[in-house]
């Protein structure tokens, strides 16, 4: 009998088919992983399972007994724990109340009883937590242990996890599977979603494939090689690999000297001595869990904060104290983390938004817009940039975070930046739109434009990137050629150990990195001894 | 100036306060929930005005009360409908309450203008009434002024201890959330601003039936916005608010402290001074930046709708 | 229970953010009717009464005119505000400044003669509502103060100050103790456009104001950085568009305007400084500019149907005898209802799909 069973689930939204006659099975005791691309349908489902969103079609089997979720308490008293994506915590309370309040009224009723749990529960799994601290003290990791700790209170049967790791640095990644190891050992089912490849094969004993809203296949990661996976991910015509040769920058281009800065918001990282420098030619990659800095530095790189006026340089100019579109003038193009809310005005018009960096050059004259030159633009940027959208007219929310994406680095490109730098480039991004978007940063290094990525996807960084380093804790590890640094090392960075001599015989893997950068690969490194410096 | 006087202020001072504290904490509560109500005044007017006609029709004061809060629940519904269940302009819809509030009860008390009724009178504790000074200024206030230290007290208590006011600060934190763990994000908003109408309507009592027995257009003069400022003022904590519905009452009674002072000063200048003391306290509160923002309702006046 | 549900559209419909004000409209006549209805009125006699009856002659739209004129200068100063998300309720306020400003020069000016007596108190009308919008704007800018809140407060010590003069200073020592001021002068008098109505040029102010800001918001960069600003404060961020120096502009604009059309109120219809110079123009400039989606023409029909309010609830209290707080009440109601019909824009009502009972999925033995 299996723990869990769906049958034909099938769930449509305007526009959409999220999920179609989806069918999965989960013993108790086992690693499942449901693997697919941004956008295959996999969050839809497990908001199914849970009982946020109801399927339109299909049935559910829990422990054998044809069940409909009504809601996410009873899938709770079921047994079913659930850790989002994006954690659905309180950061104005501690703790412990965050876990009071998802937990049934009777099993809350002394707060000091469930601390003393808490506490328990929390070390019996490694994931020690202090439940007297507010949510917003908490690293991102340690929030995403206040999540686990809050299903593991209830005793959980089926555990689903989604995309847990793109927010943890290699060496947590490595803890949080050897708790789910142990809950599994313990007959807990695990439903593990991911799009990494690597990951999956290291932990999980089963895995189905979902592709566009359907079951693509079902497999044992372990006996499937990397490359069988990525096919059933991403269908046949999609190129696998991506080879990037790498670059020597030429000129500096981007200088930061020393910046140290404490923005007035109480939840704002503080940045400490921060010095880098960008080539033209060349991309720079910073790696880094969310949290750590990076919104604050880029804020400071594009002029959306300002600081002392010569601690930013744009080819030795001091910007500093200038505000974006002085910067802009200067050669900035700037991609930020948030494309709906700040990249691109969600009701506004894609024609709109083409003007919303596009202001300074020849769209105004005197104040004036010229609408035809807007138009043009425009056009310009969805024909160039394979942008799918109902036209120039089409409303920025009305298209797909991919779409989007391509249009928002499309207007930046098309500008002809000297300097352009990227927040999280295709986080969210379906696959063909992701390869366009990291060959259009590569060719547009090739033409000697100096770039800068800040992302969490450390596969896409060594992908791209030239140069690499790692934020922790608002401080810049050194800055290395790509091919010289480990993916240990650059855990190690992300964790603030910046002096860590790594001695690992992994090292010699680096010119696998260099020559080919596979599909989600390369392998990530099992055998670390150190758990490296967790907050 | 003399010390009966002195007393006299102080009592009535708590008099002044009274409506302020209700519909201040009616609308903390609201917006600790995430929703933002802009229609105290209409509601205030409407509690007002029915509770008035109730008390004259009826005869008795006490079902005018009961008339008075059902008033401002019933607007508080229509509120809730638009901006919770159809996801309005919480802005908007807030004035469109104001507006649509005062028209309706000057509408409907119309006809009650410049009637007289007996109204609540004090109820002074017994012994407690008879001490030199406090007894007056605290004791021997009408049932309505004790009832708003208790609901004080109630809320206090609430957000402080219980389950409910954590479900309620979560769902004004983070609807998205409190939805994803199964709390009913629209109930609760239901809830919270049916708590605020029932409030503003009591407080409308006050005015027409307790504070001066009577019926105009227009008579709660602002303080609707005024206990709006308040729970700014207050950081949304149920104990400022009392001191700041305290102060707000003292400053709106300052005709009263300079006539004991010997001074005489033009009407219309003294009654600007209670709206110039809320510009003053709003300027106050928004210059520490840092410590507002952590403690305003993080999802305070965004429309939210669960996506099933 | 309703067999139906919201569903977020994956695009705002066009379409229904032009009926939607048409559908406020028709359900506030419903309303109405139901209102006189349960009155004990004929519901349609008292619809006429209401809207028609004050449009029958010329000299009935003349009257339409002298009110839309300050209700289109207030509401195109507070669709700057808005369309900046800049919550500006200060209106009322800036309109009874601009009318006690002006005013005041006017009643300086008595004895004054030459045709630049006119401009001059008009001018100080704009300046002194300008005035009252630019400390909206320094409590914002400079000390974060929420604009909702100062604005009615300054509203309420507005009006205090107005009262205050026409008790006091300003009052006509040969006016039998009335609390208002004499009557302007000739020179500082709008003139009318004809001997035999009330009509007078403010009319034109309000439509040049319609047409400038019309081409501001469409054509130039300026009205784009101030749609940005109120669409999405980061993207105006990360443009590099300055917020300060935009919350300044609309607030100020507006103040101007409706600092304008106070001024033309008392040295027009009014002919003086009284307690009620303003019926709550300010108030239901706010209407005017929701009702009228926040676009210049839509705003002058807006106009006209509020100004119809005003006139409606006249009618009203002399033919049949009902309270003039009807002309709110109407004002209300329509506001509500647009914005319950907004709803239609972002959603559509799609019948709820069919509860699922054991019986109606798959033959678990074919999976």
């Amino acid at each position: 009998m299996n723990q869990i069973e769906l049958h034909n689930i099938t769930k449509r939204y305007p526009g959409c088919i999220a999920n179609q006659a989806v069918r999965l099975k989960v013993d108790a005791g086992e690693i499942h992983a449901l693997l697919g691309e941004n956008g295959a349908g996999k969050s839809t489902l497990m908001k199914i399972i849970y009982g946020v969103v109801k399927p339109d079609e299909g049935t559910m089997f829990w422990q054998g007994q044809e069940i409909s979720v009504k809601g996410p308490a009873h899938a709770r008293e079921l047994g079913i724990g659930m850790v989002f994506q994006h954690f659905s915590l309180f950061e104005t309370l501690t703790v412990a109340e965050n876990i009071a309040l998802s937990l049934p009224k009777e099993q809350a009723k002394s707060l000091e009883l469930l601390k003393q749990r808490i506490i328990e529960v929390s070390e019996h799994y490694g994931m020690k937590l202090d439940p007297n601290r507010y949510v917003h003290s908490l690293s991102i990791g340690e929030q995403q242990r206040v999540e686990i700790v809050r299903c593991l209170l209830q005793d959980v049967k089926l555990l689903i996890l989604d995309e847990p790791t793109s927010v943890l640095t290699p060496q947590e990644v490595e803890t949080l599977f050897k708790t789910l190891h142990l809950l599994a050992a313990e007959g807990c089912s695990i439903l593990f979603i991911s799009h990494k490849l690597d990951e999956v094969r290291a932990l999980c004993d089963h895995a189905t494939i979902l592709k566009a809203g359907q079951v693509s296949g079902h497999c044992i990661p372990k006996e499937t090689t990397t490359e069988e996976l990525a096919r059933l991910m991403v269908g046949d015509d999609t190129p696998l690999t991506e080879d990037y040769k790498k670059a020597e920058g030429a000129k500096s281009f981007l200088s930061i000297v020393d910046l140290s800065h404490q923005s007035d918001d109480p939840f704002a990282c503080a940045l400490k001595n921060i010095s880098l420098e960008v080539k033209a030619g060349e991309i720079l990659g910073i790696a880094g869990v969310a949290g750590n800095g990076q919104e604050e530095l880029l804020n400071l790189i594009s002029g959306e904060d300002t600081s002392a006026k010569e601690t930013v340089f744009f080819a030795k100019k001091a910007v500093g104290n200038l505000t974006p579109e002085k910067r802009r003038i200067l050669g900035l193009g700037f991609v930020p983390e948030e494309r709906l809310g700040r990249g691109a005005v969600p009701d506004m018009s894609l024609q709109d938004n083409a003007l919303l960096t596009g202001y300074q050059g020849e769209l105004t004259k005197n104040g004036l817009i010229n609408t035809n030159k807007v138009k043009a633009f425009a056009q310009n940027i969805i024909e160039k940039f394979n942008v799918k959208a109902a036209g120039i007219h089409a409303q920025a929310k009305s298209l797909s975070g991919g779409n989007l994406q391509k249009y928002i680095i499309g207007r930046e490109i098309l500008q002809n930046p000297k300097l352009l730098v990227c927040s999280h480039p295709t986080w969210g991004v379906d696959i063909g739109a992701a390869i366009l978007i990291r060959h259009e940063l590569v060719k547009l290094r090739d033409e000697g434009c100096a770039i800068l990525v800040v992302s969490e996807d450390i596969d896409e960084l060594y992908s791209i990137s030239d140069r690499i380093c790692a934020i922790c804790d608002g401080e810049l590890s050194p800055l290395a050629a790509t091919h010289d640094v480990s993916i240990n090392q650059l855990g190690m960075w992300m964790a603030g150990d910046f002096h860590a001599v790594n001695n690992d015989s992994k090292l010699a893997n680096s010119s696998e990195l260099n020559s080919s950068s596979e599909l989600n690969s390369p392998a990530t490194n099992n055998s670390a001894e150190s758990e490296g410096a967790i907050k | 100036m003399d010390f009966e006087l002195f007393t006299n202020i102080l009592y009535a001072t708590l008099r002044t306060g009274t409506p302020l504290i209700l519909i201040a904490l009616g609308e903390m509560v609201c917006e600790k929930s995430g929703v933002l109500n802009l229609g105290q005044e209409g509601m205030v007017l409407m509690g007002a005005a029915l509770g008035f006609i109730a008390a004259v029709v009826t005869g008795h004061a006490g079902l005018g009360i009961i008339a008075a809060i059902l008033a401002g629940m019933l607007m508080s519904v229509l509120f809730a409908f638009l901006a919770v269940t159809l996801v309005s302009n919480q802005v908007a819809t807030g004035l469109a309450l104001t507006i649509f509030g005062t028209g309706l009860s000057g509408f409907l008390g119309a006809g009650y203008v410049g009637m007289a009724i007996e109204g609540i009178a004090p109820f002074p504790i017994p012994f407690l009434s008879d001490i030199p000074v406090i007894g007056k200024v605290l004791f021997s206030h009408d049932p309505l002024v004790y009832f708003s230290w208790f609901m004080f007290a109630l809320i206090f208590w609430c957000f402080r201890s219980t389950r409910l006011g954590l479900t309620i600060r979560a769902v004004g934190e983070n609807p998205e959330a409190a939805n994803a763990i199964g709390i009913p994000v629209m109930k609760v908003r239901y809830g919270a601003i049916l708590f605020g109408g029932a409030m503003a309507g009591l407080a409308g009592a006050y005015l027409s039936l307790v504070y001066t027995p009577m019926w105009s257009e227009g008579m709660s003069a602002g303080r609707g916005w005024i206990a709006l400022a308040l729970v700014v003022f207050a950081s949304w904590k149920a104990e400022r608010i009392l001191l700041g519905a305290y102060l707000f009452g003292a400053a709106s009674i300052m005709h009263l402290v300079l006539q004991g002072l010997g001074f005489e000063a033009s009407p219309n200048l003294l009654a600007m001074l209670p709206y110039g003391a809320t510009i003053i306290v709003l300027v106050i509160i928004a210059s520490d930046a840092a410590k507002a923002k952590l403690s305003t309702p993080l999802a305070l006046g965004q429309p939210y709708r669960p996506q099933v | 229970m309703l067999n139906i549900t919201l569903e977020k559209r994956p695009s705002d419909s066009k379409a229904m953010s032009y009926l939607s004000p048409l559908f406020a409209i028709i359900l506030t006549l419903i309303s109405g009717g139901l209102l006189f209805t349960s009155l004990g009125q004929d519901p349609f006699h008292a619809l006429y009464t209401f809207f028609i009856a004050p449009l029958t002659d010329v000299y009935g739209w003349t009257e339409l005119g002298v009110k839309v004129a300050p209700l289109t200068l207030c509401a195109m100063g507070l669709m700057l505000c808005f369309k900046a998300r800049i919550w500006n309720i200060g209106a009322e306020g800036q309109f009874i400044l601009g009318g006690l400003g002006g005013g005041y020069i006017a009643l300086e000016l008595m004895d004054a003669e030459g045709i630049w007596v006119l401009p001059l108190v008009l001018l100080c009308g704009a300046l002194s509502g300008l005035f009252w919008g630019a400390v909206t704007a320094l409590l914002k800018t400079r000390f974060g103060a929420n604009e909702i809140l100062t604005t009615i407060m300054l509203n309420y010590i507005a009006l205090n100050w107005l009262l205050y003069g026409v008790h006091g200073p300003l009052k006509d020592p040969d006016g039998f103790n009335f609390p208002e001021s004499a009557l302007f002068s000739d020179f500082a008098t709008l003139p009318v456009l004809s001997d035999d109505y009330r009509l007078n040029i403010s009319i034109f102010f309000a439509l040049f104001a319609v047409a400038v800001i019309w081409a501001l918001m469409s054509k130039t960069l300026l009205g784009f950085q101030i749609s940005v600003l109120g669409e999405d404060k980061s993207a105006a961020r990360f443009a590099g568009f300055k917020e300060e120096r935009l919350i300044w502009f609309v607030l100020l604009a507006c103040g101007a305007l409706a600092g304008l059309a106070g001024v033309s109120e008392v040295t027009g219809s009014v002919g003086q400084l009284n307690p009620y110079i303003s019926p709550g123009y300010g108030y239901a400039a706010i209407i005017v500019a929701f009702l009228g989606r926040m676009h210049p023409v839509g705003i002058v029909f807006a106009s006209m149907l509020l100004a119809l309010t005003y006139m409606g609830g006249e009618m009203a209290q002399m033919d049949l005898g009902l309270p003039k707080s009807l002309t709110g009440l109407f004002q209300g109601m329509l506001l509500f209802y647009l914005l319950a019909c907004d709803l239609l824009i972002s959603y559509r009502i799609v019948r709820k799909p069919a509860a699922r009972t054991i019986s109606s999925s798959s033959n678990p033995a074919q999976a």
